[in-house]
């Protein structure tokens, strides 16, 4: 094994370790999806039916997303808490590489994005959505590159402001837009145009399209074009920052 | 083991029309042997913390050159971090993993099999009497277990050189001497040189082969502790008077022994050289002239009073002095306000020094 991988496999277990201590995180993590999945789903049933489509095969994708989203944008504020009792310096300090430090605690949120993802998927199917394997497969992988980039920037972001009081806003922030031009909730075609022309800047209403297609299994070669290349662009960008941010001296 | 010529660190405060430039580290020379303890020395925000961070590769150096253990910082930081183990003040392990798999992991970032990472903690944990706390969280150990679990997180690859920051902050004193004994074995049982950054005077004084003052962000001298007392003009004889219209005749009396003698009200002070010899004589010349005295102290010169007359301010006055600074703001990743240095029974002494 290579020493990048075994050092990334190192900062990974470690992580997986902490986490797994204390597993209530990952549910409370999920908990909001899950509850919009169950409680604003069935309200979609009039709106989404005007499209003719299955309303859960329709809004899984967008809580998928959101998830990738929200939950691995809340990933710095455990970083910060480990920077503030040493951790970070302490291993500055080892010969590890810098990228390793990042990547370990990335595959961290990643499986934990990744078990989530299936917990919700699963309990899309027992609602009713579609069963499209191929189409389910890639969404997923989507979101965990989607969600891998959020982590990343979530980290960089955390050690360079190295303040929960400074993340939280921000995150909120920055979240809102999203969350109002993606078509996360409602198929932005139902607002006005101007709506719908703005919500076509948001790079991440084109990774919902991109994944909601793939659960229709439509595989409109626009529609994923657009999707794909901007998930692996958000998330070569964001581990470039985050590698940097690790790299950088006053980290 | 460690070669220093001209390192400097600026760091850039304040935004906009506010913005400066602060020399936290303003060229320091350091050359430190193998087997040394060395203690360096200075007050909160002298530059101790940045100086050293330098050293371990955690900041690069805005000007000047560095070689520890052979290697270069800028250059060769690789090298340099696989040769040294380093304790920061902060800490190093999260509060809520378990020592044992926070050790392990750190020597295993150390390219060790996790075998050898175990075997090599749990020796390190009987030696530093953490024995049975291998499954403990630190957030469930006492300030002294946790400073001694950083220092086997240090020592788990069995590093040539150690870097402490600031070991014993934060601690009581039956738990800052217990830890004393432990970075004395550090030279004795693993034969590493030891490199500590201090504020505490008796610390310094208790565990360095020779020290390194630094105020301001420059050398200001470097001796073993008695050569450095020694520079101090003799020991400090204060005489307390039984009544006002005695003062005058101590003065002179005093001063035919002391060549700066000051008066703080029925106190009359000076330095005397060998004071042990000459006080007798002093006392029965008072007696003499019919001055009784309340009270009279002599103490032997200490680091503090090293400090007072190289920079001429006590230590205390410049953790004071740095701390005030700090909460106007400070240089970024300075070094927060602690517990103030030792007390000496001479800072209030009359100050022989230049200000600088």
């Amino acid at each position: 094994m290579s020493t990048f991988l075994r050092e990334t496999s190192i900062v990974f277990n470690r992580q997986l370790r902490m986490n797994l201590r204390n597993p209530a995180w990952v549910i409370i993590g999920m908990l909001q999806p899950v509850l919009y999945l169950l409680l604003f789903g069935p309200l979609l049933e009039p709106v989404i039916g005007q499209l003719g489509v299955n309303q859960y095969t329709w809004f899984v994708p967008g809580m998928l997303v959101q998830l990738g989203i929200f939950g691995a944008f809340f990933a710095g504020f455990s970083l910060i808490g480990e920077w503030r009792e040493g951790v970070i310096e302490a291993e500055r300090v080892t010969p590890a590489s810098r990228s390793a430090l990042l990547m370990g605690r990335l595959g961290r949120d990643l499986l934990q994005l990744l078990v989530q993802a299936l917990i919700l998927v699963a309990l899309g199917l027992v609602m009713g959505m579609d069963w499209n394997p191929g189409g389910i497969l890639l969404g997923i992988v989507l979101t965990i590159l989607l969600g891998g980039a959020c982590a990343a920037a979530s980290n960089a972001f955390a050690l360079t402001v190295k303040s929960e009081d400074v993340m939280a806003p921000v995150i909120n922030l920055v979240m809102m837009p999203v969350l109002l031009l993606s078509g996360i909730l409602l198929p932005m075609s139902f607002g006005a145009a101007w709506l719908d022309t703005l919500a076509d800047f948001m790079p991440i209403r084109h990774v919902v399209d991109a994944v909601r297609g793939a659960f229709f299994g439509e595989f409109d070669a626009s529609k994923m074009g657009w999707g794909v290349g901007w998930t692996v662009l958000l998330f070569g960008l964001a581990v470039w920052w985050g590698t940097a941010v690790f790299k950088r001296e006053n980290a | 083991m460690i070669h220093a010529r001209g390192l400097v660190q600026t760091f850039t405060t304040g935004r906009g029309k506010e913005k400066k430039a602060v020399q936290a580290v303003d060229g320091v020379d350091l050359d430190v042997s193998e087997g040394e303890v060395v203690g360096f020395l200075g007050p909160n925000g002298a530059g101790k913390t940045t100086t050293l961070r330098m050293l371990t590769t955690l900041l690069k150096p805005t000007a000047g050159t560095a070689t520890v253990a052979g290697y270069d910082v800028a250059t060769q930081p690789v090298q340099v971090r696989r040769s040294i183990g380093y304790c920061s003040q902060v800490g190093s392990t999260f509060s809520g993993a378990y020592a044992g798999d926070e050790v392990v992991d750190h020597g295993m970032l150390y390219g060790m099999s996790r075998k050898d990472a175990v075997a090599k903690g749990q020796e390190l944990f009987d030696r530093l009497q953490l024995d049975g706390l291998w499954r403990r969280m630190p957030k469930n150990m006492s300030g002294g277990q946790k400073r001694r679990l950083d220092i086997v997180m240090g020592l788990i690859h069995s590093p040539s050189l150690v870097f402490l920051d600031e070991p014993t902050t934060g601690l009581d004193p039956q738990a800052r001497a217990n830890l004393w004994e432990h970075i004395a074995g550090l030279r004795t049982e693993q034969g590493a040189t030891v490199f500590l950054t201090t504020h505490y005077l008796d610390e310094a004084d208790a565990l360095a082969d020779r020290i390194v003052i630094i105020d301001r962000g420059r050398i200001v001298a470097s001796d073993t502790s008695d050569n450095l007392k020694a520079q101090v003009a003799g020991d400090l004889v204060d005489l307390e008077v039984s009544a006002d219209e005695h003062v005058v005749v101590a003065r002179d009396k005093l001063g035919s022994l002391a060549p700066d003698v000051t008066v703080e009200g029925r106190h009359v002070r000076g330095r005397v050289s060998r004071a042990g010899r000459a006080v007798p004589g002093l006392l029965r010349d008072l007696e003499s002239s019919g001055v009784a005295l309340d009270s009279i102290e002599v103490a032997r010169p200490t680091l503090d009073d090293v400090f007072l007359t190289l920079t001429g301010r006590s230590l205390r006055d410049a953790e004071a002095a740095a701390e005030g600074a700090a909460e106007e703001g400070g240089p970024p990743g300075g070094v927060p306000p602690e517990a103030g240095a030792t007390p000496s029974p001479t800072t209030t002494a009359t100050s022989t020094g230049a200000d600088r």
